[in-house]
């Protein structure tokens, strides 16, 4: 939107990954801006772990390369090291430690000075809501509280890039609601990367959307354009008071509808319509109905949930 | 160096709150307890600390790989290490920090062992040299089997592994010597010059001689080297 195109913070080319022969990810390209929060969105085994490891500088890519702030995360790997916050899927932490002092060590870890360890040591416990647990060892604590552990871990230094591996997987309900208001927040300030197998948690917290399948970008957008992209107008599911034999073939006849199929739920008379792409039929189809006499009880836009979308473009080839 | 440091206190803080450090501790005592002690019942004991060190060594082959093989091993096994190679800390420091933790315990195991000094000096008067020497040569011993352990314990992530492949690196160490007699010439002589024992007993004797040291050291160095690399390798595996 503005004129002068910042540098991006992240930027990845032709990044390909082997785990012996086999590509865990192929020819991945993708860039992220300063204060974007973007989600890598994809099945179990599609890549996306891979993505984060190699962002991170843990696995350095096979082929392709990536730059973070500029610099590159094989060559400059400690400087990319240094600016990037990582909690990986399995949140592993030193369970007979502290929460204090496991903070603190991999405070001192991130090359900070003890003063600033001590300053920021109660703001991150605030943040995540660790105060209770302060003097508890990491091994005591439940699940999601492991899980504000690692990611307070990952914000201790104030990086300028968080990498987040699948922050929601494997805790429960509620505490995966304070989570993804916990990346909100902290999207807010920092660019966040974050991978999920979870559609609604992908466009509630992210800007953009990548959506990896085995190994490949497939789709890249805002969660919004990649819903309207697909969903459009074109199917939508009207209910109308009349003797089927004759709605049927009337909205068959409206120009612009490719098929209709009909259902009857006990009385109950519906039409799935499927109209060609980029068609808004909805005042065409409420004129024939009308204009015939019979009642138009119901039209609703049948949008495809970002579920379907993700299996339509994950289950088709060429994309 | 602030990382070293760091990732030191952590490792020593974790050897002297775990059980295994204390048990290690005790068989360490115990069984050294026994070697210096047995030759005391004689009618004419002799005032000296070569039996406590000649025990030391063979204990050590069990002893070192035990207090290493949780360094790096546990770590990758937890998955822990994907955060610390992914901190801005360089390899090396990772490997000198922790191998310094597991030094230090180890020379605090070494200093209770005082206590034996303490009762010769009072019941006897020893030759003080050998005691130093042994002292000198029981540390650097001690450290080289420590860094045999470092890296096998950055090797794999079991850590039974990690253990039983340091012991035998250290026993095959341990006897090289014996290969002297058994290739000739020049490749049997090279085989004993590498003898972790040979190097050891002229300090024994009270003899400190710059070679052994040179010796000791040279073996930590390639040791502590190979670990370096081989945590390194686990960004290109």
């Amino acid at each position: 939107m503005q004129a002068p195109v910042p540098a991006p913070m992240i930027q990845a080319s032709d990044v390909t990954h082997y785990y012996g022969p086999y590509p865990a990810i192929q020819e991945v390209n993708f860039s992220v801006r300063k204060g974007e929060v973007l989600g890598f969105l994809g099945p179990n085994g599609a890549g996306k772990t891979t993505t984060m490891r190699i962002l991170t500088g843990f696995l350095p890519p096979s082929r392709g390369s990536v730059s973070l702030d500029g610099f590159d995360v094989v060559e400059k790997s400690l400087e990319v090291r240094r600016r990037v916050g990582y909690l990986p899927e399995t949140v592993p932490l030193y369970t007979d430690m502290t929460v204090t002092n496991y903070l603190k060590y991999m405070g001192t870890l991130r090359g900070m000075p003890a003063a600033r360890i001590r300053a920021r040591l109660g703001e991150v416990i605030d943040v995540c809501r660790l105060g209770d647990y302060r003097k508890t060892q990491i091994g005591k604590l439940s699940k999601g509280f492991r899980q504000r552990v690692g990611i307070a871990q990952a914000i201790i230094h104030e990086p300028e890039v968080l990498v987040l591996d699948e922050p929601t997987i494997g805790i429960d309900p509620i505490q995966v609601v304070e989570t993804r208001s916990l990346i909100q927040e902290l999207g807010r300030e920092q660019t966040v990367v974050l991978s999920s197998h979870i559609l609604p948690e992908v466009s509630m917290i992210c800007e953009r959307v990548l959506i990896i399948h085995e190994g490949r970008i497939v789709a890249e957008d805002t969660p919004q354009n990649l819903a309207e992209g697909l969903q459009g107008l074109e199917r939508l599911e009207v209910e109308v008071g009349g003797p089927s034999a004759q709605v049927l073939p009337a909205l068959q006849q409206i120009n612009g509808v490719i098929s209709v199929t009909h259902r009857n739920n006990q009385g109950r008379h519906t039409y799935t319509i499927q109209a060609q792409p980029g068609r808004d039929l909805r005042d065409d189809i409420s004129r024939a109905v009308i204009g015939n006499g019979w009642s138009l009880r119901g039209m609703q836009l049948m949008g495809m949930s970002l579920e379907e979308i993700f299996l339509r473009l994950t289950t088709q080839e060429d994309l | 160096m602030r990382t070293v440091r760091a990732v030191a206190w952590k490792e020593i803080q974790i050897f002297f709150l775990s059980p295994t450090a204390y048990i290690v501790g005790m068989i360490f005592l115990a069984l050294t307890g026994f070697f210096f002690s047995r030759d005391l019942g004689d009618p004419f004991p002799e005032a000296t600390l070569s039996p406590f060190f000649q025990g030391a060594v063979i204990i050590f082959i069990l002893l070192a790989p035990a207090l290493t093989m949780r360094l790096i091993a546990e770590e990758s096994k937890l998955g822990t290490i994907e955060l610390l190679l992914t901190s801005p800390v360089r390899d090396w420091e990772v490997i000198i920090g922790k191998y310094l933790a597991s030094l230090i315990f180890f020379l605090a195991l070494v200093a209770m062992s005082g206590f034996y000094v303490i009762l010769l000096f009072v019941y006897a008067s020893p030759d003080p040299g050998p005691i130093y020497a042994g002292y000198l040569g029981l540390t650097l011993y001690g450290a080289a089997a420590l860094s045999v352990g470092m890296l096998t314990s950055t090797l794999t992530s079991n850590q039974i592994v990690a253990a039983v492949v340091a012991m035998g690196i250290l026993l095959a160490l341990f006897f090289a010597d014996l290969a002297f007699g058994a290739v000739g010439g020049l490749p049997g002589e090279i085989i004993g010059e590498l003898g972790m024992k040979t190097h050891f007993d002229d300090f024994d004797r009270g003899v400190i001689d710059t070679r052994h040291i040179v010796y000791y050291l040279s073996v930590i160095a390639f040791f502590l080297f190979l670990s370096v690399r081989a945590l390194e390798s686990r960004r290109w595996r």
